[in-house]
């Protein structure tokens, strides 16, 4: 008696090397019809070669599937490639920006820009005169002292949605929603029509704080919500349980228990806000020369500088334009990097 | 709310006897004081709404009333004061500016949307695990790039092609009016703006699009996959059904940034006071990138008109972001 011979493992459906080859193939006809393409007509770029042959190619793979498999495989097939196409599409930008930031702006970066500031250079002067600190410490000062304002005001709203959940939970989060939209320049003209023209009458860094606090509430006040809805209800009824009152519950038990998604909040906040140019334009009046003090005097800050030196148009500013926005750019990825990890380990143990 | 606070009825030394504790459900003091705060400060995001309409209409009401419902039709901007400063007259409307707004972010919004669902549908239905987390970390680190420095990038790096592709556009498609061009104009044209904004607001497309299709109930993409449904066929029959409402949403939450969008609209753009809807001709504007050129210069006068300006802007943001948020809320699931 023979012995039944079990049958190898197969796996029919994976792709042969034959196929391989004949996506390779596919793969190469496309890109020689491609160049044929760009070169025939008008169309010229490395845009033209990439559309072409994307265009090629999606025709040349769904042709193949339909031959083999019939219409719905060449339907899925079209798709498969148009929609990883379309990924691909959405990166482009991403890495255009980045590489050109990098390339033009680090031509513009030496040691002295973190020293000096503009008050003795125009952006038009050679590159290694002035620098960027009075925008760096501008920035900073703009960005904490709306920090200061959003934070308590962004936690309460969370905490209200969370842990209050009175009749006003649906209006209120539906306002935040509304107010996560609202154009940087409304918030910078309410400013500047509440409380600059009535009452301050001078352009300060102050100013420009309140604008940016307008907007980083939204960001902190859902950020925070998210974060306090995943704290275990276990905890808040244990804390009841312990007799605590709703006020210490909080306190001692949620707030700590969510403090690392919290921060993660703040942060997040701090990146949507440090770029914002238009309402720091009409508001902070943009001084060259370090100023430590947000409530008196224009201040500096790196879109304004950016602005500026954009503006002024000479190959030399447009350089400090591009190390303007190097710096911002890095310093935005540093704080979002870091929402990121934290945001990773949202629950703190 | 009941206003009583119970006292806690101190025992009479002398008597000996021990009475019960009260027992109640009333929140303590400290509970009232906290939940009197946290209220006061979930009630801001409603306090700041309404202090922006008060101040702006304040503000702008002025002129609106001087302007009238011309200040939405009419799209002269002109004012003129004699030696003393005092204005003689002016004209304000904001028709113009408000069809750049439109022009430049529907542009926006018809490139972007397709592009953002085929990279959400790339993200959920066909990267592997670790290419989407790669990817969705990229996507959502290019929302959170400044809006200055996608102006300055669309003007300097993108314009020449996007020029060169407008030119192509024109001289196949030339005989459609929208695509017609009054002279041969192609820089710095809405068209170019609408695909600098349309790169500003695909992360939040795609992201709120990743999420609503995420959202798709797992047993009917199973179901469909064992009726022998190939991956787009259970996308069609299963996904975008679940996620068209979704969809919109998100197209209507990034229609609304765009609409809101200053610095790279103003540095791209040039702004051109005069009604156009030829997207690829160089000429155009919008609202937002109108207060940012009038503001350094202006009279208190037209200062008001810009405020004026700013209401609109701001109604019309509002009214498309509530319009959003209810769409992803009714169609998004529980979960925004």
């Amino acid at each position: 008696m023979s012995t039944a011979l079990a049958p190898a493992p197969t796996k029919p459906w994976k792709a042969s090397p034959k196929d391989h080859l004949i996506d390779f193939g596919v793969f190469l006809l496309a890109a020689i019809v491609d160049f044929l393409v760009v070169s025939v007509t008008p169309m010229k770029g490395k845009l033209a070669y990439f559309f072409v042959f994307f265009a090629t190619y999606l025709a040349f793979t769904t042709i193949r599937q339909f031959i083999l498999r019939g219409s719905a495989s060449a339907k899925d097939a079209f798709v498969s490639s148009l929609v990883a196409f379309g990924a691909f599409v959405t990166l482009l930008p991403i890495v255009s920006i980045l590489v050109t930031v990098i390339n033009k702006g680090s031509k513009g970066i030496h040691l002295g820009l973190f020293t000096h500031d503009m008050s003795m250079a125009t952006p038009t002067d050679p590159l290694s005169n002035g620098g960027l600190l009075h925008a760096i410490t501008g920035t900073l000062t703009l960005v904490a002292l709306a920090l200061v304002m959003s934070v308590p005001i962004g936690i309460l709203t969370a905490l209200y949605l969370t842990e209050i959940q009175g009749r006003f939970t649906r209006p209120i989060r539906f306002l935040v929603q509304a107010m996560s939209g609202v154009p940087s320049i409304v918030a910078g003209l309410f400013i500047l029509s509440a409380v600059l023209y009535p009452i301050t009458k001078s352009y300060s860094g102050f100013m420009g704080s309140l604008a940016l606090t307008i907007l980083m509430i939204p960001t902190i006040a859902r950020t925070s919500e998210e974060v306090l809805r995943l704290i275990p209800q276990d905890l808040r009824e244990a804390g009841t349980a312990l007799g605590g009152t709703q006020w210490r519950t909080v306190a001692m038990i949620v707030l700590p228990a969510a403090r690392s998604g919290l921060i993660t909040a703040m942060i997040l906040g701090v990146a949507r806000v440090a770029g914002e140019t238009a309402p720091i334009l009409l508001l902070t009046g943009g001084g060259d020369k370090v100023n430590p003090n947000a409530f008196n005097g224009p201040i500096g800050s790196l879109p304004y500088y950016i602005w500026k030196s954009f503006n002024a148009g000479s190959p030399e500013s447009i350089t400090r334009a591009w190390a303007g926005l190097l710096v911002l750019l890095v310093l935005v990825l540093v704080f979002f990097t870091l929402a990121r990890f934290l945001g990773s380990r949202k629950v703190a143990k | 709310m009941p206003q009583t606070y119970i006292q806690p009825s101190a025992p009479a030394p002398s008597s000996g006897v021990a009475i019960p504790r009260e027992i109640t459900t009333e929140p303590r003091f400290s509970d009232r004081v906290f939940r009197g705060v946290v209220t006061t400060g979930g009630l801001s995001s409603l306090a700041i709404l309404g202090l922006i309409t008060i101040f702006l209409g304040y503000r702008g009401f002025e002129v609106l009333r001087q302007e009238g419902f011309n200040f939405i039709t009419s799209s002269t901007w002109a004012i003129t004061t004699d030696d003393a400063g005092n204005v003689v007259e002016s004209h304000f409307g904001i028709a113009a500016m408000l069809v750049g707004t439109i022009l430049c972010s529907i542009v926006a919004v018809l490139i972007a949307v397709p592009i953002s669902v085929f990279t959400a549908l790339f993200l959920n239905f066909y990267a592997p695990a670790w290419l989407k987390k790669i990817l969705v970390s990229v996507i959502d680190m290019m929302a959170a790039f400044p809006s200055i420095l996608f102006g300055i990038w669309g003007f300097l790096v993108l314009m020449p092609s996007v020029e060169y592709w407008a030119k192509l556009l024109n001289h196949y498609l030339g005989f459609i009016p929208i695509f017609h061009v009054p002279a041969y104009y192609f820089t710095r044209s809405p068209f170019i703006a609408g695909v600098v904004l349309a790169i500003m607001i695909i992360p939040i497309i795609t992201s709120v699009s990743r999420e609503v299709f995420s959202q798709t109930p797992l047993d009917r993409i199973q179901a469909a996959y064992a009726l022998g449904a190939t991956r787009w066929g259970m996308i069609q029959a299963v996904v975008i059904p679940y996620g068209r409402g979704g969809v919109v949403g998100g197209a209507m939450l990034g229609l609304g940034r765009a609409m809101g969008e200053t610095v790279a609209v103003y540095t791209v753009l040039n702004i051109v006071y005069q009604v156009n809807w030829q997207m690829l001709f160089g000429a155009g504007g919008n609202i937002a990138s109108l207060i940012i050129l009038k503001f350094g210069d202006a009279s208190p006068y037209e200062i008001k008109a810009l405020m004026a300006a700013g209401l609109i802007l701001f109604a019309l943001t509002l009214l498309v972001n509530a319009g959003a948020d209810l769409m992803v809320k009714r169609f998004g699931g529980n979960k925004r």
